[in-house]
């Protein structure tokens, strides 16, 4: 049993806004579904599966009602939580049930406005009592996995600043992006430190707004007009200290993960013409490539510099819409526009300056959770069919 | 400094009660499985690594080493140091480095327990050695 070639992305949409106080988040959330259903040239009434996370208000109950899908037809739905990468899973488990035949367009939605104000606390774990009280945040959690990263294999501030300036690269021809502005390593390393050793400028925006997809079966996506990308391989896995036995912050869940979506495919890291990769911070780039095998582990650093990740210039090209680190990490999650980019590479509706020629082979990855705790990591990889 | 920073009390349960018991006697508990012999922490009733039920309580030394921290440096109360500290026994785990130079903190630099008062049981923080 394989997912390989059973499912294609036939719509995506990406919400301009990165700035949403007067709008609610379930608003959101049906705009982007809108957007997705409109770019793929469908009607709502087409929908029968449908794939949301932690940040549809209310779950599966009132997201369902509230967008008003055609309940007659609606018949699978998954509500998977695993942070950022949610979307990618989503992604993987929504190919699984339409090659099962339990669904046959499905709709996944992601929104929320983080920037407009504080986000709901999460469910406390059986962890809560020993770890609470210890202020473990995105920055500094992250902040653990680059101080490790850099003592065990040299890893330096100026190597993790070439992702930002990469993303920056990019950014500067997204309309949308946040940050437009071209840095310079010097301009991350200046920026204030946050969570040693990670400065500002290593961390990805705070941005409202959304994304979608729709993903449906090979017959509907040739009956549609756009370009057609299918997904071929997906891998997931989970990590976390579990029990303190052997403990290793220099490496993620995506060391697994990786492999299992590129045997699925067939494919090697060589072969990617294009990589989205998931950029919280810095080193979550650095750690993924390594862990996804673009490079030996400890080798991130130098794999990274001198610009080898902007497009026209680098090996990989990665994140040509500025990613999170410059555009847009709507909600605090940045899976969802990890796919959406790799599409518009893969459609060639990426932006004439960093599309890259003749892509037809591309990845999207995330991690979701805190990598210097408990995260998931989810690997797709897509091609142009 | 600041005045001292105020903590939420343990919720506890019946899993973990013993750790907390313990606490306010000043130990610091670990668990060890019997059917492995493997120790671990935060304690649990089953063996995270073999899935064995025959966990027993143990008192660990309290002396650990720094596996990696950061420093955050603004915060509603104050920088604070975020680390892993590895056991002697073994495990590691999440914690805070304390009561010292947060700008000295360093990778390997050895570490002891010290503990903080809440409304409840007090909880267990790290400090240079």
């Amino acid at each position: 049993m394989t997912i390989k070639g059973k499912a294609y992305i036939a719509g995506i949409y990406e919400h301009p806004t990165r700035h949403a106080p007067d709008k609610s988040t379930a608003q959101l959330h049906a705009e982007v579904a809108k957007g997705a259903i409109e770019d793929a040239g469908l009607t709502k009434d087409d929908i029968d599966g449908y794939f949301m996370a932690g940040d549809a208000p209310g779950g599966l109950w009132p997201m369902v009602d509230y967008l008003g899908f055609n309940t007659k037809k609606l018949r699978h739905v998954d509500s998977t939580e695993t942070g950022g990468c949610s979307y990618l899973i989503h992604l993987g488990h929504a190919a699984e049930a339409i090659a099962a035949g339990k669904c046959s367009v499905a709709l996944v939605t992601l929104a929320g406005k983080p920037r407009t104000g504080p986000m709901p606390p999460r469910a406390a774990g059986a962890e809560a009592d020993f770890e609470a009280a210890y202020g473990a945040t995105t920055h500094n959690a992250y902040g653990m996995c680059a101080m490790r990263h850099m003592h065990d294999y040299g890893t330096t501030s100026e190597q993790l600043a070439w992702i930002k300036v990469a993303a920056s690269h990019h950014a500067q021809y997204n309309p949308h992006a946040m940050l437009k502005e071209v840095v310079t390593v010097e301009d991350v390393l200046n920026s204030p430190m946050i969570s040693d050793p990670l400065h500002r400028m290593d961390c990805c925006v705070v941005t409202d707004g959304g994304g979608a997809m729709i993903v449906t079966t090979p017959e509907i996506a040739k009956s549609l007009k756009k370009p057609l990308v299918r997904l071929i391989g997906h891998g997931e896995a989970m990590k976390g200290p579990r029990g303190g036995k052997d403990l290793d912050l220099t490496y993620s869940a995506g060391v697994w993960s990786g492999p299992r979506a590129f045997e699925e495919a067939g494919v090697t890291p060589k072969d990617i013409k294009y990589a989205s990769i998931y950029d919280s911070f810095t080193i979550t780039v650095l750690m993924q490539l390594e862990d996804l095998g673009f490079c030996k582990k400890g080798e991130g650093g130098k794999f990274v510099a001198d610009g080898n990740l902007i497009s026209g210039v680098g090996k990989l090209p990665f994140n040509t819409d500025g990613g999170g680190l410059c555009s847009n990490h709507p909600v605090n999650r940045g899976g969802m526009t990890k796919v959406l980019e790799a599409v518009r590479q893969l459609r060639g509706e990426a932006h004439p300056k960093v599309q890259v020629p003749n892509c037809d082979l591309a990845i999207a990855h995330g991690t979701g959770g805190l990598l210097g705790v408990r995260h998931a990591a989810s690997t797709c990889i897509l091609e142009r069919a | 400094m600041s005045e001292a920073k105020k903590y939420n009390a343990p919720v506890t349960n019946p899993e973990t009660a013993p750790f907390w018991e313990a606490a306010k006697a000043g130990k610091f508990m670990i668990k060890r499985c019997t059917a492995c012999g493997e120790p671990h922490y935060f304690p649990r009733a089953i063996c995270p690594f073999c899935f064995s039920d025959k966990t027993v309580w143990e008192e660990a030394s309290g002396e650990a080493v720094v596996y990696t921290y950061s420093l955050m440096r603004k915060s509603p109360t104050g920088p604070y140091a975020i680390a892993y500290v590895t056991l002697k026994e073994g495990p590691s785990l999440q914690t805070n480095i304390v009561d010292c130079d947060l700008d000295k903190v360093k990778i390997g630099q050895k570490v002891k327990v010290v503990w903080k008062p809440t409304d409840g049981a007090p909880l267990p923080f790290f400090t240079p050695a």
